[in-house]
């Protein structure tokens, strides 16, 4: 009768926006209905972006029209295997982070905002997975602000109050980005006519030498840089991953950032054509620069720190950083490497936030001496935070070596040797800010800590309860499977490179 | 407010009439200027004239929380639901025409009509929320 399958694309993101819906009104008769449709809605969301993965494998690109309406006058969702492997990250840190996110979010927020709180996730989520599915520009400024708005309240719902200002920061900075993407969404459909993307991309060539494109390209590359927080645009970042709750840090840092990312790649390569960004306008060789001091300053700016959750957020930075280093590279081998660092920063960071997130939930501490002496008291958990940090380093057999790997010899293919010493250097820079807090861990002794006496009174294990270790312990299995496995996410990663840069 | 009588009777007698022309706005929305937004925001006007004539807690005994916390969620569901009907009907999401209702065209009038009268209740539903929240704030 109906084939429900040719849908998937549209109901994925429907249900979760559904969800967001009636959450609130679930929370009202019993609030742990809540959380139990947040984490039915995200595992199904997980299920059909494996589906649509399989699609997309096997007959190549989908375009879902809505409403029936022929693209380019309809909006068009579109899947290919760029976005299809958004898709999928996003949808599974979603469901990770949320099965988690239960015992954590009853300690660290007020208990009537609980149903709101997961609406709002919901509605967080829905604006991420809209995002990279769309093929139509101004429905992607609506998803932005969807996904933006909810971040704001994301970050402020939490009990702390600079909280608030960190919101309020993210929010005038957010709104700046989101008003430079309109205009130049807007400066597009005035040359062209069309807010279509595919349609975009065979318009635009004639126009190339146009001011008002050229216009549009600037604002394009400043609000998208600005979004996923690209280095001298990363300050509302820092304080925004420090003060929310545990569990927003963790799906922002491992979500959003990383779909501005994908935004970014969606309009430097398919929107415009990559002679665009080789021959008219010198972006990639800003973006070379910019990445390269974001690598740096990141790893310098992240030793600096004392709070733990802030030195997570300024080592975002750099990792960001890398993303668009790859990107900016333009060559098949640096793309890859870019795009499965998207994967595994996605998994690295979430598998370090939901850690400290642990922490927190049993002792309240955020600095880092709160972290001494915890190999013994909480083993799993640091175990899980071990195997992260050494995958931020880039220890070969995780996924943080795959990925530094690509961009490496993705520089050296491109002939720009010199971008190698930096990724070395940062990489050494993370192992001193990693290894200080390993080493405390396991090499020191709590007891001789004073400030939190209370806590080191315990000394048999006191790890955090299973719903918040075993979703870690997925994640941080998954840094070392995907270090050995490398090929599946590369396999994709080289078919969505490829289509970046040869065409669609 | 309670002594400004003159308030309250040319309240009393305008709030009817901004509410039928919210209706008016919302269902004339589909055909031409208008539409859910523009009426919820009207009909949310028209429960703000109430709060400032008669008082906060009068306007909270007749609109609790709870009824306009539903409302704002029942109004998003309709919109999401009649999507979702179209696509039982055989058609893609929002694909209004293909709803068996008499003709295509009839049918996407309605479908049109469906998801303006869920926009409506869920604007003025958020409207009036964000107007208590705001209005109900003590300084602390």
């Amino acid at each position: 009768m109906i084939n429900i399958t040719e849908h998937l694309p549209v109901l994925i993101i429907v249900i979760s926006l559904m969800s967001a819906a009636i959450i609130p009104i679930a929370g009202r008769f019993n609030r742990h209905y809540s959380w139990y449709i947040t984490v039915a809605v995200t595992f199904v969301s997980f299920l059909i972006s494996i589906s649509l993965l399989n699609r997309v494998l096997n007959t190549g690109k989908i375009s879902y029209w809505l409403g029936g309406w022929q693209p380019p006058w309809g909006i068009e969702y579109v899947l290919d295997y760029l976005n299809i492997f958004i898709l999928l990250i996003v949808s599974f840190i979603a469901f990770i982070v949320s099965l988690y996110a239960r015992h954590s979010i009853e300690k660290e927020i007020a208990e009537h905002k609980i149903s709101t709180f997961y609406s709002v996730y919901m509605l967080f989520i829905a604006g991420l997975m809209g995002m990279t599915l769309t093929g139509d520009l101004f429905n992607l400024y609506v998803f932005i602000e969807i996904s933006s708005l909810a971040a704001y309240t994301l970050i402020a719902v939490g009990r702390k109050r600079n909280a608030l200002m960190a919101s309020y920061n993210y929010l005038i900075l957010g709104t700046i980005a989101a008003t430079f993407i309109l205009l130049g969404i807007g400066y597009l459909y005035m040359v062209t006519g069309t807010l279509n993307m595919a349609d975009l991309r065979e318009l635009l060539p004639p126009l190339y030498e146009s001011k008002v494109v050229l216009t549009a390209f600037a604002f394009f590359t400043v609000g998208l840089s600005l979004k996923l927080a690209l280095f001298p645009l990363h300050i509302w970042l820092p304080n925004a991953y420090t003060h929310a709750p545990s569990v927003v840090s963790a799906i922002m840092a491992a979500t959003s950032t990383k779909v501005g990312a994908y935004v970014l790649l969606r309009i430097m390569f398919t929107v415009f054509k990559v002679e665009f960004d080789l021959e008219v306008v010198p972006v990639t060789k800003i973006l070379l620069v910019l990445s390269s001091v974001a690598i740096i300053a990141g790893s310098v700016l992240a030793i600096a720190q004392t709070n733990i959750k802030r030195m997570l957020a300024y080592s975002s930075v750099g990792q960001i950083g890398y993303i668009v280093l790859g990107a900016a590279l333009i060559n098949q081998t640096a793309m890859t490497g870019s795009l499965i660092h998207i994967l595994n920063h996605a998994i690295m960071k979430g598998t370090l936030f939901l850690v400290i997130g642990a922490v927190v939930y049993k002792t309240g501490i955020e600095d880092i001496s709160g972290l001494r002496g915890m190999g013994k008291k909480m083993p799993y958990s640091m175990a899980a935070f071990t195997i992260a940090a050494l995958s931020m380093i880039g220890i070969p057999l995780t996924v943080g070596f795959v990925s530094k790997w690509y961009i490496a010899m993705g520089a050296l293919n491109a002939g720009m040797w010199y971008f190698v010493p930096i990724i070395l250097l940062s990489s050494l820079l993370t192992a001193v800010y990693f290894w200080r807090i390993i080493e405390s861990i396991y090499f020191e002794d709590a007891n001789t800590e004073p400030q939190n006496a209370e806590y080191s009174q315990i000394r048999n294990p006191d790890d955090a309860p299973l719903g918040m270790l075993i979703p870690t312990l997925i994640l941080a299995g998954l840094c070392l499977f995907f270090g050995v496995a490398a090929f599946l996410p590369v396999s994709i990663a080289e078919k969505a490179a490829s289509m970046l840069l040869g065409g669609m | 407010m309670k002594e400004h009588i003159i308030v309250r009777v040319i309240a009393s007698i305008l709030i009817p009439f901004i509410q039928l022309y919210a209706l008016y706005v919302i269902a004339h929305g589909e055909i031409g200027p208008g539409g859910g937004f523009q009426g919820g925001v009207i009909f949310s006007a028209s429960i703000i004239l109430y709060v400032l004539a008669f008082g906060m807690e009068e306007a909270r005994s007749r609109i609790s929380q709870k009824m306009s916390d539903l409302l704002s969620s029942t109004g998003a569901l309709i919109f999401a639901i009649i999507g979702l009907l179209c696509i039982l009907a055989g058609g893609s999401y929002l694909e209004y025409d293909q709803l068996p209702l008499g003709t295509p065209k009839l049918a996407s009038h309605l479908g049109i009509y469906g998801i303006e009268i869920g926009i409506g209740i869920t604007v003025a539903a958020v409207l009036i929320t964000i107007f208590f929240e705001m209005a109900g704030r003590k300084d602390d």
